[in-house]
């Protein structure tokens, strides 16, 4: 039944987008972290979604989403000069990472309705599900 | 007259199939809502659905002559094909999924189908009541 489908294709959305969301916090705790080099600062991750297909009798279908890869972003570090703070190097600068906060709040807010809607998914598909299981009576 | 419970149920079985297959596009399209080059799909439940109702009312087959033949679909096997979807409002990442008309048309999708089985309830309540002859 093709119904049951459905739940491995918005929990697949549920995974996804839980990671989205875990990279997001995980961008916006380490907003404040300070570096001594630029190298050594955080950066700020995005995971990247794919289509999932799986082959079934009726050809390519199925299609649910995963994370591809979590990509860094390659935005240079943010440099202060700050020669009293404890992690300033030896010219005197700090460095702060590239983290967007507006960005990854809109990124937060964008993740959580998708899983919403991917909940809706699943909490429909389940009423029809058992609508046709009490079917005839 | 031959009961078969096939004719019983008459389009309706059919159709039930129909929009469980659609509900499945619709929430892969939801699902990949945020997913770089994503193309929306969805079926033309009218005309295939029309083609089954020839079907089911006796009308063109395709004619089983050689042993390699395939004959004609039957119900079990009754599969749509997927067509992509004309977004009204394409983004930069070759997404074309619009959430908003997504959502509509999987709760309207999700509608037919409890009236579908309304239908087939129906029915199936009719032969009992025939059966019983209460």
């Amino acid at each position: 039944m093709s119904l049951l489908g459905n739940f491995d294709i918005a929990g697949s959305a549920l995974s996804a987008q839980s990671v989205r969301l875990n990279a997001v916090a995980s961008n916006l705790a380490n907003a404040e972290t300070v570096s001594r080099t630029a190298a050594g600062t955080y950066r700020a991750k995005h995971p990247q979604f794919e289509t999932i297909f799986s082959d079934t009798l009726h050809g390519r279908e199925n299609m649910g989403v995963r994370v591809k890869n979590v990509l860094e972003s390659n935005s240079t570090p943010i440099q202060q000069y700050q020669p009293e703070h404890p992690m300033a190097n030896e010219k005197g600068y700090i460095y702060l990472p590239n983290v967007n906060a507006i960005e990854e709040m809109a990124n937060m807010i964008s993740a959580s309705r998708s899983y919403q809607s991917s909940v809706e998914v699943m909490n429909t598909s389940k009423q029809l599900l058992m609508r046709t299981l009490s079917l005839g009576q | 007259m031959v009961i078969s419970l096939d004719n019983a149920l008459g389009i309706h079985s059919q159709a039930l199939s129909l929009y469980s297959q659609r509900s499945t596009i619709l929430a892969a399209n939801l699902a990949n809502a945020d997913t770089p080059n994503y193309k929306a799909q969805d079926i033309d439940f009218k005309s295939i659905l029309s083609r089954a109702e020839n079907k089911h009312s006796g009308g063109t087959k395709m004619s089983a002559t050689q042993p390699g033949h395939f004959g004609s679909a039957s119900s079990s096997n009754f599969v749509a094909e997927r067509l992509y979807r004309e977004p009204d409002q394409p983004s930069l990442d070759g997404n074309t999924v619009e959430v908003q008309k997504e959502q509509a048309a999987f709760t309207d999708n999700s509608m037919r189908y409890m009236a579908t089985l309304r239908f087939i309830t129906g029915r199936v309540q009719g032969m009992l009541t025939a059966l019983r002859g209460e």
